[in-house]
């Protein structure tokens, strides 16, 4: 067990380094050799790499696990088969336009939920798409030769687009990291809102676990807005600590990245995987309960649940060639009734009953 | 010694449903019941049968969770599966050997009975064995439970080479120490729906 752990280790920090490594040769050859590498976001990067290593070890480590393993293949196995693979691609994309963009999952459990997560994803994605290229050096920005007023965006060494700073586009570059913040700040509000108001939310959330991160985002977010207003309010009041602070908040959520509730980014992929698993399987033979004969799950579950236990350790085998998972929930249920009774019917005996209750006619 | 704990006696519930609408008052699942109650076979008996969460000691449910989504608290509550982590792919549903969980397709989310967490991590007693009236369900000490009941409360089960500790206990003559879900209890019973017309008219089993 012990020798299966340390392989898991392993095997799960060689993939972590070699992501890591990736994002460096991607730094390193993004930035034009480090040309347009700003050596005082170093920090940044530094945790960013790091963040890169945690992510993919713990990946690999929750890949290692039979069950996710198991659905992993069964997944990218089923989208690539050949003959369906341009319909699994729409349906990727439908999936994607569901699950990711609207999260409207989120919306049938409760609009509150949704509308804070919404607003914290995308004001999380949406600073992340631009805080890490800037800091990693794949963006840049210059001015137009010929016009102080124009600048050119550069991504990866490539010019991209042109914007005059007295535009809408100007504005909106110089303060997406604003906005988003702004829409990280009302998410987290509302997520605070409702969970000091949900009798279930607070029965079971945890500080580590549900509110730490909400402290973390406020923290980062509310730092980040701080120093816009130091520029622009306060002419540069205090920015030196402010700018500390908030790269002290933002190093400290991406060390927290891989191993708390952030990581559930990279896990949710595995919904899409699922969801052509759950199409596969209902597409195919269906299996039958051995005891009521109705059809409960797809055949290719059940074969691969027998396959995640048998690798699990449990052992679910019944006599004369039976298999406990071949029993579909409900008939589990009245069996396990049937034999707590049938424990008391064994006593059921004139002479247990005399025993039992001697005044018994 | 008088810790309270969570006892099932299937054999004395009465059908009466009161725990399954107890159940939906759980702030964790508002609106939603969680507990289960089956019909053992309508033509033959009246028997029913409530099951809750067994709360495993090795939960398999957990184990076989390809997102980690089902944890277990320290005070040995196996609890729904966590809404970021749970990819809705019904492992655990068709795995738990007490057929507990629930998939809501609507949500895309695996839920369960949590004991009502809400209620038993500040002391109080699970909705369901609160109101129900006839001991099927029952939330007090071992002492208690000895003392009123004939039997004894055990938490081992078998299924087929299975082992599986409970947090929740069954109630059980003395000299039985596991309950044993055997293949003979897993016989071909049908459990087809049942006419009801064809039985009043004398039909030998009144299947549709």
């Amino acid at each position: 067990m012990k020798a299966r752990w340390n392989s898991d280790v392993v095997h799960a920090a060689c993939w972590g380094l070699l992501v890591a490594g990736i994002l460096l040769l991607a730094i390193y050859f993004g930035s034009g050799r480090l040309r347009h590498f700003d050596a005082a976001l170093v920090p940044y990067t530094g945790a960013a790499v790091f963040a890169a290593f945690g992510c993919g070890y713990r990946f690999a480590m929750w890949l290692r696990r039979p069950p996710t393993r198991s659905y992993w293949f069964s997944g990218w196995r089923i989208f690539f088969r050949p003959s369906r693979l341009p319909a699994n691609i729409a349906r990727l994309l439908q999936l994607l336009f569901n699950d990711f963009l609207e999260q409207r999952f989120i919306e049938k459990r409760s609009k509150l939920r949704w509308a804070a997560h919404w607003l914290i994803a995308w004001g999380c994605i949406l600073a992340a798409a631009v805080t890490f290229p800037l800091s990693f050096g794949w963006v840049h920005f210059q001015n137009a030769p010929h016009d102080q007023h124009v600048y050119r965006a550069f991504f990866f060494g490539q010019q991209v687009f042109t914007f005059h700073l007295g535009g809408m586009v100007a504005l909106l570059t110089f303060n997406i990291l604003d906005i988003s913040a702004v829409m990280v700040l009302t998410g987290v509000a509302l997520s605070l809102w409702r969970r000091a108001r949900d009798r279930g939310a607070i029965a079971v959330q945890q500080f580590a676990q549900d509110m730490m991160p909400l402290l973390m985002l406020f923290a980062i977010s509310i730092t980040g807005l701080f120093l816009t207003a130091s520029t622009h309010l306060l002419h540069g009041l205090n920015y030196g600590f402010l700018s500390m602070m908030h790269a002290v908040t933002v190093i400290f959520a991406l060390l927290y990245l891989p191993f708390g509730k952030f990581f559930h980014i990279f896990q949710r992929s595995a919904q899409l995987g699922v969801q052509f698993y759950k199409d596969e399987g209902q597409k195919g033979e269906q299996a039958r309960c051995i005891r009521c004969g109705e059809a409960f799950a797809s055949q290719m579950h059940v074969n691969d649940l027998k396959n995640v236990q048998s690798d699990l350790n449990i052992h679910y085998e019944l006599p004369q060639g039976r298999h406990y998972q071949e029993v579909c929930p409900v008939c589990r249920r009245k069996s396990i009734a049937l034999a707590q009774d049938g424990t008391w019917r064994e006593l059921r005996t004139p002479e247990t009953t005399r025993t039992l209750w001697p005044d018994h006619p | 010694m008088n810790e309270m704990e969570f006892f099932i006696d299937h054999s004395r519930c009465i059908g009466c449903r009161a725990c399954m609408q107890a159940c939906e008052e759980c702030d964790t699942h508002r609106g939603a019941s969680m507990i289960h109650l089956e019909t053992i076979m309508r033509a033959d008996s009246v028997q029913t049968a409530p099951q809750v969460c067994m709360h495993c000691e090795e939960p398999i449910c957990a184990q076989v969770c390809p997102a980690d989504a089902i944890k277990k608290t320290a005070d040995g509550i196996v609890q729904s599966s966590l809404k970021p982590r749970c990819i809705g792919c019904s492992n655990c549903v068709l795995a738990c050997p007490f057929g507990v969980p629930k998939y809501k397709a609507e949500i895309n989310q695996m839920m369960k009975c949590d004991m009502c967490y809400d209620r038993t991590s500040i002391g109080k007693g699970p909705m369901c064995a609160t109101v129900c009236p006839s001991g099927a369900l029952a939330f007090t000490t071992r002492e208690q439970i000895e003392r009123t009941r004939q039997g004894v409360a055990i938490r081992e089960w078998s299924f087929g080479g299975e082992v599986v500790k409970t947090k929740v206990n069954v109630l059980v003559p003395r000299h039985v120490h596991r309950i044993d879900v055997s293949v003979e209890q897993l016989g071909m019973t049908s459990t087809d729906e049942y006419d009801v017309a064809n039985l009043l008219m004398g039909e030998p089993n009144g299947r549709k």
